[in-house]
């Protein structure tokens, strides 16, 4: 037979009706909802008098508009009411909610592979970009919009146009100090953050084989940044070690069936791509960005770019905003930039194993005096877990706040903003224009790397703070 | 959907890159169920509002003729990052029909023919050469959209050909509702799933 790509097998094994022009039909296998957009989705069927078609196969968690301080008590009106609501619409259309407190509560792109919702060779959406993040697992997952939601929820279907399929390889490995944060990062910085538009991203190669699925996650989660839609990997051992056992993963006979099956996913020896590249992953150093685009990345030994040695117009008026409305200067370099703000969460890098590599660096330091420094664990279970093994005190030792799960600062949903004219590390997903609140200055980086900056209040190398 | 067929209008060039949805809506915005309706006064907010909150009369859309412009020329890359609709919402509650540029995020391309909004995309040579031909009129030159006839007039009277996808282009020339189509595969869709139940039964059961 043809060689196929993991993508043309996943994509094909959803076809509900071929519908001409490279339009298809699909079937969605698994829907999540969120605080945000899930209650008004339910609201808009219910008004135009359509059934949830498939509500076994719809999950509900609150996210994004819910507090992060303890005891949820800074949650507004308008979060509560959307909280309310989402607890409402899907009582009533019979939806599993993974509730506040309850273990299952999460970022919804944190909560679906650690409950085994999310599985290797389902196709999932939901009404948030950075649903490419369950492509970890070996799924087909991407975010959809508001009438797209309404769709999935009224046919469990999606009408999609096939993308395009690109083959990145990771090679090598990784040296001390680099996460899969600045192998992501460093991709967006190479291919910019239109590199990946229209296209389906698999990534692949020996750094990525070797990889827990925690990182494979992270990877993932970036995709959009890239401007695929989607990005996924092949499912293989690691992914089924990290699934066995989970809640809602198949059991017994119906777990061996299902690897088999997923075991036949990667994409075949000679399979064809419309565009593949490999990045040396040994030659990667700490990422961070300087400016308010995701691609707007250097390593942290590296300088600020000079928009003056830019060529295209719009390009270089692009860099002169970002560095104006970030208040830097070219050619400096980025080391030692002050930050007074310090945020360890969202779906890119808020799991256990992130927690613990910024514990690494924190343990036995203080929090520079200025800055202020959050970690919003990613969901209730990676909560109590990390509290099993004394994180929590680790951080809040050191000065941290320890807060409760969910979306926070990354996109301040729920009003935690970044104040004007203050500077944030951060390990979420995107640094544009007024993201963290109207005016802040944000700088992605890792979680090894912003808990370094907690400790020394300024933007600094991991590398020479002494971490194995 | 509301429909699309024809459009001549005053165009705006917004030609930096990389204008992502969450400049085009702040997140502050448009939280809640009912904030769609009164999005339009804060599209573009950063760029249209400084700090104290009065206009920016340096933002395009803040000056004559473009304030009201019903055409975007945008950058590469326009509406990248978050997937909110209310972008699309705020665009056209603002009044913006059409926008044309080189390309488009993807999924915020997706939202646009949700909701009656054309994007055109064009080579990003003629992209630029419609915002000089635009600024050089001092916005006085309007663009024309057909979507029918698939072609874009500039203010020079010269005409270029656009692509829409076939069935795209017919579901904002009739203002036709995608969940109504899709429920008449109904049946398509329940055997779909029987069988899929057969063959991936893991998916369906816990």
């Amino acid at each position: 037979m043809h060689p196929r790509t993991q993508l043309a097998k996943i994509w094909d094994a959803h076809v509900v009706a071929d519908l001409g022009d490279n339009a298809y039909l699909l079937h969605v296998d698994r829907h999540l909802l969120h605080d945000l957009g899930g209650s008004r989705g339910l609201l808009d069927l219910r008004e135009r008098g359509l059934p949830v078609h498939s509500p076994h196969l719809t999950f509900a968690t609150p996210d994004h508009a819910i507090s992060s301080a303890p005891g949820r008590s800074g949650t507004s009106s308008v979060g509560r009411e959307l909280l309310a609501a989402l607890r409402e619409e899907t009582a009533a259309a019979g939806i599993r909610l993974f509730d506040v407190d309850e273990p299952g509560q999460g970022i919804v792109h944190v909560m679906g592979p650690e409950l085994g919702l999310s599985l290797p060779g389902c196709l999932i959406v939901c009404g948030d970009s950075h649903t490419c993040t369950h492509g970890g697992l070996g799924a087909l997952a991407f975010g959809v919009g508001s009438s797209e939601l309404a769709h999935v929820l009224a046919t469990q279907t999606i009408v999609q146009r096939r993308p395009k399929a690109m083959r990145v390889n990771f090679e090598g490995s990784m040296p001390i100090g680099v996460t899969p944060k600045d192998l992501i990062l460093r991709l967006i910085g190479v291919i910019g953050a239109a590199g990946g538009t229209g296209y389906a991203v698999e990534y692949a190669g020996s750094a990525v084989r070797a990889l827990d699925l925690e990182g494979r996650l992270t990877i993932c989660n970036l995709s959009i940044e890239l401007g695929a839609k989607m990005g996924f990997m092949a499912p293989d051992d690691t992914t089924f070690a990290y699934l066995a056992g989970r809640p809602f993963a198949p059991k017994g006979h119906m777990w061996e069936r299902a690897v088999a099956d997923w075991r036949q996913l990667p994409s075949d020896p000679g399979a064809q791509f419309d565009r593949e590249l490999t990045l040396n992953v040994a030659s990667i150093a700490p990422q961070v960005t300087w400016g308010t685009s995701p691609e707007h990345v250097i390593a942290v030994d590296q300088s600020i770019p000079d928009p003056a040695t830019i060529a295209d117009p719009s390009r270089r008026g692009g860099i002169e905003a970002a560095l104006d409305y970030m208040g830097l200067k070219p050619n400096q370099p980025i080391l030692g930039t002050k930050v007074d703000w310090v945020f360890i969460g969202s779906c890119t890098n808020s799991r256990l194993s992130d927690l613990r590599a910024a514990a690494a660096v924190v343990r036995g330091r203080k929090v520079a005096a200025g800055v202020r420094a959050w970690v919003v664990p990613g969901s209730e279970q990676i909560k109590r877990d990390a509290v099993a093994e004394g994180l929590d005190r680790v951080f809040t030792g050191a000065g941290f706040q320890w807060r409760e799960p969910g979306c926070s600062m990354c996109l301040a949903a729920n009003g935690e903003t970044v104040p004007r004219g203050e500077r944030s590390i951060s390990t979420s997903n995107r640094n544009f224009v007024g993201r963290q609140g109207a005016g802040a200055r944000t700088h992605l980086a890792s979680p090894a790397m912003a808990a370094a900056a907690a400790i020394a209040g300024v933007i600094t190398d991991v590398r020479r703070m002494g971490i194995a | 959907m509301e429909k699309f067929t024809q459009l001549t209008a005053v165009a705006a060039p917004i030609l930096r890159e990389n204008i992502d949805t969450d400049i085009v809506i702040p997140i502050s915005r448009m939280v809640g169920n009912e904030a769609r309706g009164s999005l339009g006064q804060w599209c573009f907010s950063a760029l249209r509002y400084r700090p104290d909150g009065s206009e920016n009369p340096e933002f395009i859309l803040n000056r004559a003729p473009y304030r009201g412009a019903q055409i975007l020329i945008t950058g590469v890359n326009f509406g990248c990052g978050s997937s909110r609709e209310a972008a699309v919402w705020a665009l056209k509650e603002m009044g913006v029909r059409c926008l044309i540029g080189s390309s488009f995020g993807d999924i915020f391309f997706n939202n646009c023919f949700q909701n009656g909004v054309l994007p055109v995309v064009l080579d990003r040579a003629t992209v630029e050469s419609l915002a000089r031909e635009v600024e050089a009129s001092q916005g006085a030159g309007h663009i024309s959209v057909d979507l029918a006839e698939l072609t874009l007039t500039a203010p020079s009277g010269k005409r270029y050909p656009i692509t829409v996808e076939p069935q795209r282009r017919q579901a904002l020339l009739e203002g036709l509702d995608e969940i109504a189509i899709t429920l008449q595969r109904a049946p398509a869709i329940a055997a779909f799933q029987e069988e899929d139940r057969q063959r991936r039964p893991w998916v369906y059961e816990r």
